[in-house]
């Protein structure tokens, strides 16, 4: 088991920086999410964490040793690829046992270990069955099992779930947290979906321009993102976005917006623009008889134990996540109020999101 | 527009029935999705109504008239295909004016102008007409094709997933956009996915397929609250419903005949006085709502909560059912109607 720990690593190629300045610490026993759009940097910085990439500056550091400089192969970590590699040929215990068979260790332990692993992760029943027998969960479970047999300081995991359907991939994301949270290793995890670095993380370091834009736990993330991007990026549907007017002095308590008062949490900070632009969730607005903001309901679409409505004001499109004993009709003028104590306040220019009495709130930090 | 109906159509490929004696009709300006995983018969329907299929047996209709011998061509249906499928040197206009230049068509350069700048604004394209469909991004290639459809004023529109292609954020906006532009045109849609959440914003009513037949269909309210049986029920709602042996929770007025009881996530009681036992598994903080599996006497539940869920893994509480949410079935998987009870479904769900 291990920390991990990245300082100041750069990667650049010819031209390109695909990893600038990365700083953070994975700890010992943590399911650690990397998350961002393609291009983002974080399979590279996965890749140089593994070895298969050396750092252009900067340090890795293995449970406080430097590995920077040294081979995969010294560095005990297992990456696990797309979960379905595997030997078709052999059986589910030939699979799983290979990678101790090619480090030379003895049968009887490699047996005990073998059958340790299917215990752990309920695949002991087809052991030995051949591979093209097994369903797709018992699949990647075998290759699952292919990696922890290692017994690794750390798993890395670079998209695994990818090309699974997502009725699927959601089943296969509990099983990993459940896994993970049976046998406690290290887990690095890089993803572009934010439903799966939500489900499964304790953290997640949200990644865009192979910069590294917030580290924290999920729930920090979506309530208290540190950018507009990472606001963006993070929720289903996405964060709504409203143009504010006008400078703003720190002790604010509200933007305004089309010449209506929308009320913010209170800001720490002043914001010397002449525009601002607000975040708020499709959960936290409301709609009434009369609100903060008027508009026309465009959409209605029903999901079960709630909807979600669309509707388009002067201050652009907005949607809002409503239980279901809310009644509303297409084309209808409805108002809608914000949760004051949720909306976020960004920095048009530097894209960063303002400190306020949101950011102050309990949990932070 | 126009309405269209399968009667009693069969197709079969080898020894695979692709389409099993399905009788379904799309009403003139209606939206029709059809649901199931792979293999279950969506795109064969899709083709069989666009010629492309013959059917073994059973007949198709447009708008009462039998087209089952007719050619493709002479069907007049549109066609949008998974992948954009545009004619990469050209531009967003001159694919969205084939169908219309197309031998045996007679529009003027005039109509054909009006017609696509027509659709590009209802598509929100108009800026990249002139645009080489290379020079597009994902989003627009879809929507040029998706128009390519829309300019002809064909007798229906089928759709086979569509936006699947497309990233999440891109497809949550053209979902809204798509609709949109059905109601406004009042355009007979038959559309064709695996996933359950476009099915249930888009549609009018859900059919949902199972091996070539067709188990159930009705509005998606219908369908998620009375789902027919286990399987209709298992393929609506994320996380799944959780169906529990008979026993597991308890629930008022269980009908006789009950083999096992469906209980949606968020019917899901937590903390709840006199409630039965349960130690939370996992915790999943999804931003609006939390996702909670629980162990309840050897079996795992899911409950679907608000945003601040404030449990950790381990930890013990005691579970119920929401009075009057619980689905029955029998030992068939068949839904057991309860009687009346049905339509008192509005969740106390997000507190």
């Amino acid at each position: 088991m291990a920390d991990i720990d990245l300082r100041n690593v750069k990667k650049q190629f010819d031209d390109f920086v695909a990893v600038r300045d990365s700083t953070f610490k994975i700890t010992n026993g943590e399911f650690f999410v990397m998350l961002g759009p393609s291009g983002c940097g974080k399979t590279t910085t996965l890749r140089m964490i593994a070895g298969l990439e050396l750092p252009t500056s900067g340090q890795i550091l293995l449970d406080g040793e430097d590995v920077t400089f040294n081979r995969a192969s010294q560095r005990d970590i297992a990456f696990v690829f797309q979960l379905f590699a595997l030997y078709p040929h052999m059986n589910v215990r030939q699979n799983v046992a290979f990678p101790l068979v090619s480090q030379g260790v003895p049968r009887r332990e490699i047996r005990a270990r073998v059958e340790e692993t299917a215990r752990l992760l309920r695949i002991d029943n087809v052991l030995n069955a051949r591979v093209s027998s097994l369903s797709g969960g018992d699949r990647q479970r075998v290759a699952l099992g292919r990696a922890i047999v290692r017994r690794p300081k750390a798993f890395l995991m670079d998209e695994p779930l990818g090309a699974l359907d997502a009725e699927f991939r959601e089943l296969m994301c509990e099983e990993l947290r459940l896994l993970h949270n049976r046998i406690g290793a290290t887990t690095v995890y890089v993803t572009h979906d934010q439903i799966e670095a939500m489900s499964m993380a304790d953290r997640i370091a949200v990644m865009d321009g192979g910069e590294v834009l917030q580290v924290a736990p999920p729930s920090e993330i979506y309530a208290r993102p540190a950018t507009r991007f990472v606001a963006g990026f993070i929720g289903s549907p996405s964060m709504n976005f409203l143009p504010g007017h006008g400078r703003l002095p720190a002790g604010a308590t509200s933007v305004r917006v089309n010449g209506s008062k929308i009320p913010v949490p209170r800001l720490h900070e002043a914001l010397d623009h002449e525009s601002s632009v607000l975040g708020v969730r499709p959960e936290h607005i409301g709609i009434a008889g009369d609100g903060a903001l008027n508009g026309r309901v465009f959409a209605v679409e029903y999901m079960g134990s709630r909807q979600l409505i669309t509707v388009d004001t002067d201050a652009g499109r907005l949607r809002v996540r409503a239980p279901n004993t809310i009644h509303v009709n297409l084309g209808e003028v409805v108002g809608l109020n914000f949760d004051a104590e949720r909306v976020v306040v960004f920095d048009p220019v530097s894209d960063r999101a303002l400190a306020s009495d949101l950011y102050a709130g309990p949990g932070h930090g | 527009m126009a309405e269209v109906t399968l009667q009693a159509v069969t197709k079969t490929f080898g020894d695979t029935v692709a389409v099993k004696d399905l009788d379904l009709t799309i009403g003139s300006g209606e939206f029709v999705v059809l649901l199931g995983p792979t293999g279950a018969g969506k795109t064969t329907t899709l083709r069989l109504i666009a010629g492309l299929e013959r059917p073994d047996a059973g007949r198709v209709l447009i708008d009462g008239t039998d087209v089952t011998a007719l050619l493709p061509a002479t069907r007049n249906v549109a066609f949008v295909f998974q992948q954009y499928s545009l004619y990469p040197h050209y531009t967003a206009f001159d694919n969205m004016a084939f169908p219309l230049r197309a031998p045996g068509q007679h529009f003027s350069a005039e109509q054909i102008d009006t017609r696509v700048r027509e659709i590009a604004k209802l598509l929100r394209i108009e800026s990249k007409l002139q645009n080489r469909a290379t020079q597009l991004s994902g989003g627009e290639m879809q929507r040029v094709a998706i128009g390519r459809a829309l300019v002809r004023e064909p007798t229906i529109f089928l759709m086979d997933e569509p936006l699947s292609s497309l990233d999440a954020k891109l497809r949550e906006g053209l979902r809204v956009e798509l609709k949109r532009i059905q109601r406004d045109l009042g355009a007979t849609i038959l559309y064709v996915t695996h996933d359950q959440l476009e099915a249930m914003t888009l549609a009018d009513r859900i059919g949902v397929l199972s091996e070539g037949e067709l188990v159930q269909l009705g509005t998606p309210r219908e369908v998620y609250e009375s789902p027919r049986n286990v399987y209709v029920a298992r393929r609506l709602g994320s996380p799944q419903i959780n169906l529990l042996d008979l026993d597991l929770l308890p629930v008022a007025h269980t009908p006789n005949g009950t083999a096992s009881v469906g209980v949606r996530p968020e019917d899901v009681r937590l903390h709840l006085k006199g409630g039965i036992p349960a130690s939370v598994l996992a915790v999943e903080h999804l931003g609006a709502e939390t996702v909670v599996l629980l162990n309840v006497a050897g079996s795992q539940v899911h409950a679907l909560l608000g945003a601040s869920a404030p449990l950790r893994v381990g930890e013990e509480t005691t579970i119920g059912v929401r009075d009057g949410a619980a689905i029955f079935f029998d030992g068939k998987g068949e839904r057991i109607d309860a009687g009346g009870a049905s339509g008192v479904k509005e969740a106390a769900y997000g507190t």
